[in-house]
């Protein structure tokens, strides 16, 4: 399974505040704890949006718009793509990584659609898996 | 967070931790079948206690020392019967529990036996299988139950091949070290031959199969990669990583929506997957960076990347394909080699210079019964206008496949050289 994994966006971020030398070298060996794992497919940090543009279609019209954008919550500073197991495997993957900002900080967890793909909460998969542990723990008691 | 939610958590966490836990149980107790027990029971004690205390911050480290007190306990209990489990139980509780973060400083030592892991369960004392299973088992984080489904095969006859593979290792004391010297190449080739075996069992995966096999692929793809981090100046891992990434990119396109099989020419290549392109030309970027004559598998992953560099079968370059496969037949010769090259020199040179390499083929045994090499001769017939001598090639394909569909196209195209015969006799 494929996810993307989205770091929001904050007011540092969008102003163009460059993490300090001590989180850069956090990230770098997580990123790198991502690589040896072989889960690590992709991985980039976006320009503020002060930088970036947005399209807006309306019919057949099209229109250009610069940013900055102010709804800081929408926008997203970074993203990685990891290949895992399952959406606990991203969690918990997440969940290692070194806030990427001081104070508070949100990531998201978006798994890829695939070609054969019917929606995530249905997959056999999970309920197999649940199964299994509860067989698990029954077996050694 | 509900019980299942904590469940799927631990789930997660050993997948991620297991194969570590593993390894370092290995080092310590010399026994890859006793190690896998003591973490088995480390897991266990988390799925009695993590749902109601919480996950803890440091998983691995929780599972690390668990297992290592229940070590602590099996060589207490058998201390009366050998005085070296007493001498190991000891040696634990001074040297092993006296390091208490696991975290700082120890990453090469963990490097150092995930990769005595990875040779051991590849050994070559093991059958093939054995070794795939354990492999599976053991890196992969994979139940029987799953290797069992991936492979089409019943979950007991799985159960087993593992219990003995253990036993085997430990009767032969195979040692739990990295092979050095000259061993190293062959057992290397040993355990990239298992990871691929395991990649071509998921992608030989069809539309009716069970969801496991075409994970099969992102497993080998996921140990190949973690391989290449744990043996970076070995230039034929990076090879069989870029030959995988580039197999893989081409998933979407192999299929067509009613589950029938599309050959490499007639794939939309737009439904490749550039990512795993770009990964898989990186890999073997390094894979030639690392210098020396190129092994079996950079050669085949730079076959792959002529392809996947190839915006139409016309643009790719079988000139640099030629020289491919001819370099390929020098080190890993066989008759497959041959019809593979064969194709490309008449993509390259015209169908008759295909056809002169095709017709030394046809008394070769082993491809007595393999239906690609009359398929392919019609092919190159069917080019130099030699349509009668091309129909009998075609029938002899359809009736040497197995696939339906390739049985029935291979009859179209001889009912089709039938109706371009220049002669008007039957």
């Amino acid at each position: 399974m494929r996810f993307m994994v989205i770091v929001k966006a904050n007011k540092d971020s969008e102003a163009g505040v460059m993490p300090s030398q001590k989180l850069l070298a956090e990230m770098g060996k997580y990123n790198e704890e991502l690589v040896k794992a072989g889960v690590l497919l992709a991985a980039e940090g976006l320009q503020p949006s002060s930088k970036g543009k947005r399209v807006k279609f309306s019919g057949e019209k099209r229109t250009v718009i610069d940013g900055p954008f102010t709804e800081t919550k929408e926008l997203i500073a970074g993203f990685w793509l990891w290949q895992v197991r399952s959406m606990e495997e991203a969690i918990e993957w997440v969940k290692r990584c070194p806030s990427p900002f001081e104070g508070e900080a949100e990531i998201e967890i978006r798994q890829v659609f695939e070609a054969d793909d019917f929606g995530s909460e249905f997959t056999p998969e999970l309920r197999e898996q649940e199964e299994r542990l509860r067989e698990q723990v029954s077996a050694k008691k | 967070m509900t019980a299942t939610d904590t469940h799927r958590a631990i789930d997660a966490v050993w997948r991620i931790e297991s194969p570590r836990l593993i390894a370092g149980l290995a080092r310590i107790v010399r026994d890859v079948g006793l190690a896998e027990d003591l973490a088995q029971d480390a897991l266990v004690a988390a799925l009695e206690q993590w749902p109601q205390s919480g996950v803890p911050d440091n998983p691995g480290a929780w599972l690390m020392a668990t297992a290592k007190h229940r070590a602590i306990d099996h060589f207490r209990r058998n201390a009366r019967l050998e005085r070296k489990h007493e001498e190991l139980g000891r040696e634990l509780e001074t040297k092993e529990l006296a390091v208490p973060d696991l975290n700082a400083g120890l990453d090469d030592d963990i490097g150092d036996d995930l990769l005595r892991l990875v040779f051991v369960s590849c050994h070559p004392i093991l059958s093939t299988e054995a070794r795939t299973a354990l492999t599976l088992r053991l890196l992969g984080g994979l139940t029987t139950e799953e290797i069992a489904r991936a492979f089409l095969v019943p979950e007991p006859t799985i159960a087993q091949r593992i219990v003995r593979a253990k036993r085997t290792l430990a009767k032969e004391r195979v040692p739990f070290e990295v092979p050095r010297g000259p061993e190293l190449a062959a057992r290397l080739s040993s355990v990239l031959e298992v990871v691929y075996l395991i990649f071509n069992e998921g992608y030989s995966a069809t539309a009716g199969d069970d969801w496991m096999r075409p994970t099969l692929c992102e497993e080998a793809l996921r140990l190949g990669r973690v391989l290449a981090e744990l043996a970076p100046r070995e230039p034929e891992v990076h090879g069989l990583v870029a030959l995988m990434e580039i197999q893989a990119s081409r998933s979407r396109a192999r299929v067509s929506p009613s589950g029938e099989p599309i050959l490499l020419f007639d794939q939309n290549r737009a439904h490749w997957d550039r990512l795993l392109i770009r990964r898989g030309l990186a890999a073997l970027d390094r894979a030639n960076s690392l210098g020396g004559a190129r092994g079996p598998y950079a050669l085949q992953a730079a076959i792959a990347a002529c392809h996947a560099q190839a915006l139409s079968p016309e643009e790719t370059d079988w000139q640099r394909i030629v020289a491919l496969y001819g370099a390929l037949a020098q080190i890993t010769p066989s008759p497959i080699v041959e019809l593979n090259r064969a194709v490309a020199v008449a993509m390259a040179a015209g169908p008759q210079a295909g056809l002169d390499l095709i017709d030394r083929l046809t008394a070769e045994p082993s491809l007595e019964n393999y239906h690609l090499l009359p398929s392919v001769r019609g092919d190159l017939l069917v080019k130099l206008g030699r349509f009668d001598e091309a129909r009998p090639e075609f029938e002899r394909a359809a009736s040497l496949t197995r696939n339906v569909r390739e049985r029935e196209l291979m009859l179209t195209r001889a009912r089709e050289c039938a109706g371009r015969s220049t002669s008007f006799t039957n």
